[in-house]
Formats: C-alpha cells, sequence, structure tokens
C-alpha cells in the first residue's frame, strides 16, 4: 500500500503506516524506550523528554521525543546513540533534581549512573509535572476536574481557583496514575472515594471495575463491573480497551435468556454465610478486620488470598487469637436454632492454621459444645489441643475495646467448667459464622415451586429415604440448600442427587426414545427460563 | 428460705439451657460479685431443692436485661432473678432492709423515696404556666407521667419542669396525674413485689384509666416507660420523651437554636436502649444542638455497659462496692475526650454523677440530661 513507510529503528527495518509514532513503531519490533509522561491510553504529550531518540533523514540528524514524532516520511532511528543517551542522562538529572525524594527518578538516576544532581534539589516537590493526571481526567474520564495553573517556575496541577471540585467524580484515576505520588483524591475533592471491594476475597481486598471474580471462575476471564464501571455509567474511559492485546474487551455484551428443555433439575444453589451485624455485641462492624467471620478468616489464611497466606491483622501477626463458636447457629432467639454443623471443625482446622503460620500465638476456643462427629474429626480435635490451643467451654457475649488506644479487644465470656466470668484480650476474634439459607431462597423455590422446611432450607422429600429428591418430581436437591453440610456429607448427598437423577432420565428415556427436544409432549420434563436474578 | 426447684423450673421454661453462659458472660457485674446466672440456673436443673438464704448476690442484678438479650434459646434468666427475690420478698425475711423500705414507701405513700403523697405535683409550681391535671380535664392528647424521681428528687425536678416547659411552647395538649399519679412499680417488679405490682398494674387500669382519655403516654424515666409499654399492656402507646421530642424535632415544633460547644458523648440507659431499642432519637435531639460534637463510645447502643441503677439497685448497695460499674462508665467517657456524659434517664444521672464525684473527675466531665442540654439550647 501507498501509506506504507519504510522506517529502519537501531538497525531492524519495517514498514508503519502514515503518521505511526516512532514509540509505537519501536514497541512493535520489541524494541523498549524508556517513557514517563507517556501512557497508551492516552494523546501523546512530550512532557518529560525521557522518550527522545535520534532521527536521521537524509543525512541529518537530530533528537525528538518518539512519544509524538508521527513518521511520515522514510527515517532512520536510532534509540540508544550516544547523543540520545548523555541526553537522557542529563533530563533525568534535572527531573531528579526537581523531585528528589522519589523512587521513579532514584531509580532511573542508578540506571544511568547519576550519582547526585549537579543541580539544587527542590525539596518536597513531588509533581513534574508531566500532566497524567490532568490528560487522564481530560480525555479519559471526562471530568476536567484539575488542570495546569501558572506559568513557567510557577506552573502547577490544581483545581479551579484551588477551590475543591464539584467536577469531580472521586473515581481516583489521578491518584492511580500520578507516578510520583503527587496528587491524592482529597487534593481534588471532598467527595468520599469509594473503594471497590473483591467480594471472593470476602473484601478484605481491593478491586477495579474490570476483574477476574476468583482464581478458579468458570470461564476465567475478566468481567466489568456495570454498576461501577465509568463507561457503562457515564461513558468514560475504555481504558481497558487500549491495553486489551486480545481485543477482548466487548462493552455490548448482554445478558442473555437461554431456553433449556430438561428431563431432570439438580438445585445446588448452597447456603449463605450468617451476617454477624445481626448479632451486635460481636462489635463487628466496629471492629472488622480484628473481628472476621469464618469465612474472611479462611481467605486471609488461603494461598491464593488477599495476603498470599500470611495472617497479618492491621500489618501486624496477631499473637492473642480467639474464636467464637455457635454464630448465627444454635440461636432461637435470632430464629436459626440449628447446628450449622461445620464451624466445630473448621474453626479447629483454621485454629491449627495460625498454630501453624505463627507457632507463638495463644489461641483461645470457646465453645459451648465440641461436635466432631465425622470421620477422623475426633482425631483432629485431640491433635489441635495436643498442638496447645486452649478450649475452654463457654461462650461470648460482648466484644469491646476497654480503652481508645488499645491495640487488644476485649472478649468478655463465661468459663463454665471454671464458674467464672473472664475477659480475655485478643488481637483477632474468629467468629465461627454459622450457615443460613441463600437471601434468594424464596425466589428459587417459587420459581422451582420448592417447599421449604421449617428452617427455611428446601424440603426434601424424605430424609431418611429421599434425602436428595424434592417434592417435585424430575428436581433434586445436593448440598447446603438442603440444609447445612461438611464437604464428605455434601459429596455424598450430591452423589444420591446424582444417582436419583439417572433414575429419573433412565425412565424417560425407556418411555421415548430420544430423550425428547421437541415443544410437544412435555409430560415428564422440566422446563426453566434462565433468566439474570432480579 | 428452701426453693423447690421443680416447681421453680417449670414456671421459668428453664429446661432449654443449654449452659451456654452467654447470660453471665454478658452479665455486667459478673466480673465483680459472686452473681452466676447460668450457675443459679445449673442448680435449678439438677438439685431438688436449694437454699437460697445466704445468696446476697441475688441483690446484685440490675435488671439491665443483657442476659435475657443475649440468650440464645430465648430464656429469661433476668426474671430467674427476680423470681428468686419474690420468693424472699414474699418470705419477708432474707432481703436489704434498705430494698423493704422502699417497698414499704410505695405501700404506704406510692412512691419509692420516702416522700409525701401530696407533694407529688409540687414540681410544678415554679412554672408560669398551670399544668392541667387529667382528671380536671377528662380528655387530653398527651398524658405526662411524671414518675417518683422526677416529680420528687432536687436533682431531677428541673428535668421534669424543663420536659413540661417543651410542651407548653410547642403547644401540646397535655395533663398530668397529679397527687394521685401511682408508681408505675416497674422497679418495684424487680426488687421482688409481683404482687404489688400486678395490684398496681389493676388499679391504674381499672379504677383510673376509665376516669379519662388520651392518645399516648409520654414518660420521663425509662424505668417507666418500660413498665408501661411492656407490662402494663395499656390502650394508647407510650412513648419516653425523646422518641416524643424527636418527633416534635421533625414536625418543626422543637428547634434548638442556641450554642453549645462542647464534646459530649451518649450512655444508652439499659431500660431505653438496650430493653426498648431506642438508640437514634436521643442521638438525634443531642445532634441537633448546635456545637455539640458527639463522641461514641466503644461500648454503646446493644454493647452499652449498665451504670448498675436499675433492678432495684437505687435502693440496694449491692455486694461490692469497691468497683462501681458507673465509675468505669465515666472512665470511658474520660478517655474519649468528653466533656459532657449526656443520658436520659433519672437513676442513670445519679448513679454517674455519684461516679464523677468519687473518681475526681469533677474538673473534666459533666453528666447532665439530654432534657438538661434541650433546655438549655432552646
Amino acid at each position: 500500500m501507498s501509506d506504507l513507510i519504510r522506517v529502519t529503528i537501531d538497525g531492524q527495518e519495517t514498514q508503519v503506516q502514515r503518521d505511526t509514532t516512532i514509540l509505537q513503531a519501536a514497541t512493535d519490533l520489541g524494541i523498549q524506550i524508556p517513557t514517563l509522561c507517556h501512557h497508551p491510553a492516552l494523546e501523546p504529550y512530550g512532557a518529560c523528554r525521557l522518550c527522545t531518540v535520534e532521527v536521521i533523514r537524509d543525512g541529518w540528524s537530530r533528537l525528538v521525543t518518539s512519544c509524538n514524532y508521527p513518521i511520515r516520511g522514510e527515517i532512520e532511528v536510532v534509540t540508544a546513540s550516544d547523543k540520545v543517551v548523555r541526553g537522557r542522562r542529563m533530563i533525568v538529572e534535572l527531573l531528579w533534581a526537581r523531585c528528589p525524594e522519589t523512587k521513579v527518578f532514584q531509580q532511573l538516576a542508578a540506571e544511568y549512573g547519576i550519582e547526585r544532581p549537579r543541580f539544587e534539589p527542590c525539596e518536597g516537590e513531588l509533581c513534574y509535572l508531566c500532566g497524567l493526571c490532568i490528560r487522564v481526567c481530560d480525555e479519559l474520564v471526562g471530568a476536567r476536574a484539575i488542570s495546569f495553573v501558572g506559568r513557567g517556575v510557577e506552573r502547577e496541577v490544581a483545581t479551579p481557583f484551588f477551590q475543591v471540585s464539584d467536577a469531580c467524580i472521586a473515581c481516583g484515576a489521578c491518584e492511580f496514575i500520578c507516578p510520583t505520588g503527587a496528587i491524592r483524591v482529597a487534593d481534588v475533592t471532598d467527595k468520599e472515594p469509594r473503594p471497590l471491594f473483591l467480594e471472593f476475597d470476602m473484601g478484605l481486598k481491593g478491586r477495579g471495575n474490570i476483574y477476574v471474580p476468583f482464581p478458579q471462575a468458570v470461564p476465567n476471564v475478566p468481567v466489568i463491573d456495570r454498576e461501577h464501571c465509568l463507561y457503562f455509567q457515564i461513558g468514560a474511559c475504555k481504558t481497558c480497551e487500549h491495553f486489551c492485546p486480545a481485543d477482548a474487551i466487548d462493552y455490548d455484551q448482554e445478558d442473555q435468556v437461554l431456553d433449556v428443555d430438561v428431563g431432570a433439575i439438580v438445585v445446588a444453589t448452597g447456603f449463605d454465610q450468617f451476617q454477624p451485624e445481626i448479632k451486635p455485641e460481636y462489635a463487628y462492624t466496629e471492629h472488622r478486620p480484628q473481628v472476621l467471620t469464618g469465612l474472611e478468616f479462611e481467605r486471609l489464611a488461603s494461598s491464593s488470598g488477599p495476603t498470599s497466606g500470611t495472617i497479618l491483622i492491621n500489618g501486624k501477626e496477631p499473637k492473642e487469637v480467639v474464636f467464637i463458636k455457635c454464630i448465627g447457629s444454635r440461636d432461637e432467639a435470632i430464629g436459626n436454632p440449628w447446628c450449622s454443623r461445620v464451624c466445630c471443625m473448621y474453626t479447629a482446622k483454621q485454629a491449627h492454621l495460625i498454630h501453624d503460620r505463627i507457632p507463638d500465638a495463644h489461641i483461645t476456643v470457646f465453645y459451648i459444645d465440641v461436635r466432631a462427629f465425622g470421620k477422623g474429626f475426633e482425631e483432629f480435635y485431640d491433635r489441635v489441643r495436643e498442638e496447645g490451643i486452649t478450649y475452654r467451654r463457654g461462650n461470648v457475649s460482648e466484644i469491646y475495646r476497654r480503652h481508645p488506644g488499645d491495640e487488644r479487644l476485649v472478649v468478655r465470656a463465661e468459663d463454665t467448667l471454671l464458674g467464672q466470668a473472664v475477659e480475655v484480650e485478643a488481637d483477632l476474634v474468629v467468629l465461627a459464622t454459622g450457615l443460613t439459607p441463600r437471601s434468594d431462597v424464596e425466589y428459587m423455590a417459587g420459581m422451582l415451586g420448592l417447599t421449604r422446611s421449617r428452617d427455611g432450607f428446601f424440603q426434601e422429600k424424605q430424609l431418611e429415604l429421599f434425602p436428595s429428591d424434592s417434592e417435585q418430581e424430575g428436581i433434586f436437591l445436593a448440598g447446603c440448600c438442603q440444609g447445612p453440610k461438611d464437604v464428605p456429607d455434601t459429596v455424598a448427598h450430591a452423589k444420591s442427587a446424582a444417582a436419583s437423577t439417572i433414575v429419573t432420565l433412565s425412565k424417560l428415556r425407556r418411555q421415548r426414545r430420544p430423550i425428547p427436544t421437541s415443544s410437544r409432549d412435555r409430560e415428564h420434563e422440566v422446563s426453566i427460563e434462565v433468566e439474570a436474578h432480579p | 428460705m428452701i426453693v423447690d426447684t421443680r416447681e421453680f423450673v417449670e414456671s421459668h421454661h428453664l429446661l432449654g439451657c443449654i449452659q451456654c453462659g452467654r447470660c453471665t458472660a454478658g452479665c455486667p457485674v459478673s466480673l465483680k460479685t459472686a452473681l452466676n446466672i447460668r450457675g443459679i440456673i445449673y442448680k435449678t436443673l439438677v438439685l431438688d431443692q436449694v437454699d437460697i438464704t445466704t445468696w446476697e448476690e441475688l441483690w446484685d442484678c440490675t435488671a439491665c436485661r443483657t442476659c435475657q438479650i443475649r440468650c440464645p434459646k430465648e430464656l429469661d434468666p433476668c426474671d430467674v432473678v427476680i423470681g428468686l427475690r419474690t420468693l424472699l420478698v414474699g418470705e419477708g425475711r432474707h432481703l436489704p432492709h434498705t430494698v423493704r423500705d422502699a417497698l414499704k414507701s410505695i405501700a404506704i405513700r406510692g412512691n419509692p423515696l420516702g416522700y409525701a403523697m401530696d407533694d407529688r405535683a409540687v414540681w410544678a409550681e415554679d412554672l408560669d404556666f398551670a399544668v392541667e391535671n387529667i382528671f380536671d380535664k377528662g380528655e387530653t392528647d398527651v398524658l405526662f407521667y411524671v414518675g417518683c424521681s422526677p416529680a420528687f428528687d432536687m436533682r431531677i425536678q428541673p428535668i421534669t419542669r424543663a420536659l413540661a416547659k417543651v410542651f407548653h411552647n410547642a403547644g401540646v395538649d397535655f395533663a398530668i396525674l397529679g397527687e394521685d399519679e401511682p408508681c408505675c412499680c416497674n422497679e418495684a417488679r424487680r426488687m421482688g413485689e409481683a404482687e404489688m405490682f400486678e395490684d398496681m398494674v389493676l388499679v391504674f387500669k381499672e379504677e383510673m384509666l376509665p376516669e379519662f382519655g388520651c392518645r399516648r403516654m409520654v414518660t420521663v424515666s425509662p424505668h417507666c416507660f418500660n413498665a408501661f409499654k411492656n407490662e402494663y399492656d395499656l390502650p394508647f402507646p407510650v412513648q419516653h420523651y425523646t422518641e416524643f421530642l424527636a418527633e416534635l424535632m421533625a414536625d418543626g415544633r422543637l428547634s434548638l437554636g442556641a450554642q453549645i460547644p462542647k464534646r459530649a458523648t451518649f450512655h444508652d440507659p439499659c431500660f431505653l436502649g438496650k430493653q426498648n431499642q431506642v438508640f437514634d432519637e436521643p442521638r438525634q435531639i443531642l445532634t441537633a444542638i448546635p456545637g455539640i460534637e458527639l463522641i461514641e463510645l466503644d461500648r454503646s447502643r446493644e454493647r452499652s455497659q449498665c451504670c448498675e441503677g436499675g433492678g432495684g439497685r437505687m435502693w440496694a448497695e449491692g455486694t461490692n462496692l469497691e468497683e462501681r460499674l458507673a465509675v468505669e462508665r465515666v472512665q470511658q467517657a474520660v478517655d474519649v475526650g468528653a466533656e459532657l456524659l449526656v443520658t436520659a434517664c433519672p437513676f442513670c444521672v445519679m448513679t454517674l454523677e455519684d461516679a464523677v464525684k468519687i473518681s475526681g473527675f469533677e474538673d473534666q466531665i459533666r453528666v447532665v440530661e439530654l432534657m438538661e442540654l434541650v433546655a438549655q439550647a432552646m
């Protein structure tokens, strides 16, 4: 094509479209040019001059900034000639002198062998006027809450009239993109930024608007949080598109409603963790993360969790740890009279984990009864006690901080075997939160015509002989949707549901073969409409 | 005093107890006295008889009801203590003489404080408007039930007058029971005088109620509020004054304009907060006062700590005088840097004020009834 222009970069020859920047062409060839003020999602700006390269055209050599130099004719580029490196070293030296405390320039200076700048350093300066914050706010967010004000040495990034900005939407893009930490959202607006938390890590870790829900997600691809994504909210940004090399971002993807004809349905919708806010005496709202739920601690201790398995509370290893059992279980006062069946053993496991990771931690478990009923469970309970974990009979009534500055919380309990009320100090309290029916259980029951037992979980046809059949023919129950279960019981229950399903399907097959897929004669079929939950 | 446990266990429905200990764990006095309500229940469950003659700690209970609120089996451990006190009071021998005197005073004078019945409306005489008597008036919107301490106690009377002033200024149609106002017997019941309480309910409902009409009752004390609201089964709603004032504020009939530039914290009275879930209204009123900066204690709302003034404890010293809970409470308020320790209960005001004096924080913190601040800010 006539538009293609021949370019030689560091001896490598290539052909590029007219107006491709030198930086782009070099990147495509795998040649790295250092940059500071460049961002692939933003228009080239040429503020920092670090990307300077040598361009030779018709025998004439000159230094240009590669990020905003459009290729319009045949040229030769040298990205790291002596002349270029000398220039860059000077640039780094000047930038470092401007922002002496910033890591990015300290590193660059080390790379270019500069021991100390020859110029007088500006003390306390962090901003080197690259304009990334202003450009991201303008080009991607569209808020234009900040701009450059002043001239020459007075030039700085600021809000209009130096007042908190109404235009700012507190998205945090400026703070995020700033390479030196010079700008904070709080400098721009008094609106509170609302950080997003990764649901799978129980909110112990932040996430972006586009994220992979959890490591084993099926399909294992990122999703966009439409509730918060700037594109879906105000039509701005679309930054992720610039970064995706596979061009896989599809903003127009819609939920699909599938109509599937099936011979049987297995309901395996699981459970919700008990919400400890319902019991305000445990001060979960006030003292999280010093008070955590069982699931939260599970994520915290997980090697794929928010801290890669290092157990840290407010940045410190907890040395006094208290576990409290039966939170939201066996509690008629809140309408949860059942035993959740898993908390005794997960507490034992989690206590063991802490002992394993923090050997000098002092761990106390407050319990009403220890129900170690499964195969090998009692032996594990024995092992955990042998490790030195203190089991105290009696339950906790309240958690508080004695004095405002105290690091540790006070757990108020009765040791019923001593017959004494006790106060135990704790760096971390783990609430052995129980299992409850899912919040959408009523919706599901209505959709499938299922009944619920008094505890709110789905009602099985008959507990002893048909534990995974529902009262609806062709609909089966597996796992905790029918009632609290541990993993072995869940697997057994699911296998029983699978076996019952096979019986139903083979009956259908005997009656008519093949399995009906047409819309006629659906006597034995169950038809469901899968749709987005309201 | 020997108690036959079988009957007692049955009448208090104690068989459901799993001995988890949450009652004792939550009990505000269990760390400082021998009172162990879980242990008492256990004894009644496993022994045929118990001798409660020497169980002095029964008089330590403040009837804050934390034990009942925390019980996962919906039992009422607090009522176990009250039930045992009732047996002692019925027998009449092994009870503190201060309790005996208070109960006697209610029987004779209609108040536990020893004041003359005829002086019950004296508090209203200093007001520059007349407070109407409901028996003269017949019909009214708000029956203002004053209560014993608010009517007689010199420390509390100004609070009562301030509330009457708010009613008057807001144009509330209200009246009082005057000299005929009986004691609500909330505290009497908790001191073990079940019979007197039941009699009083009968007298109030069958002899007094037919004489007048009202659309609601408003009380000064959370203790009276609790009795009338939950134990009298009245045909009209009962409100604590904080609830009523919050309504007036929302309707624009009460505005608080004067500055009180102080850091304040709020102590939730057990009978108002824990037992009746009135947490927000006092705070709404407090924060509506210009200049007030509300600092919450860690132990607030549902986790509030009892001041040790309820359940008849105004008339029973308890077995451990050394460690007053009110002193701990004042310390907590000082720790968060509050200059005002605000509460909304006559008993809390008195216990906390004593504690300020005992602990020597008089220069740092002042105990005030919310109503006093409202009066100042009006």
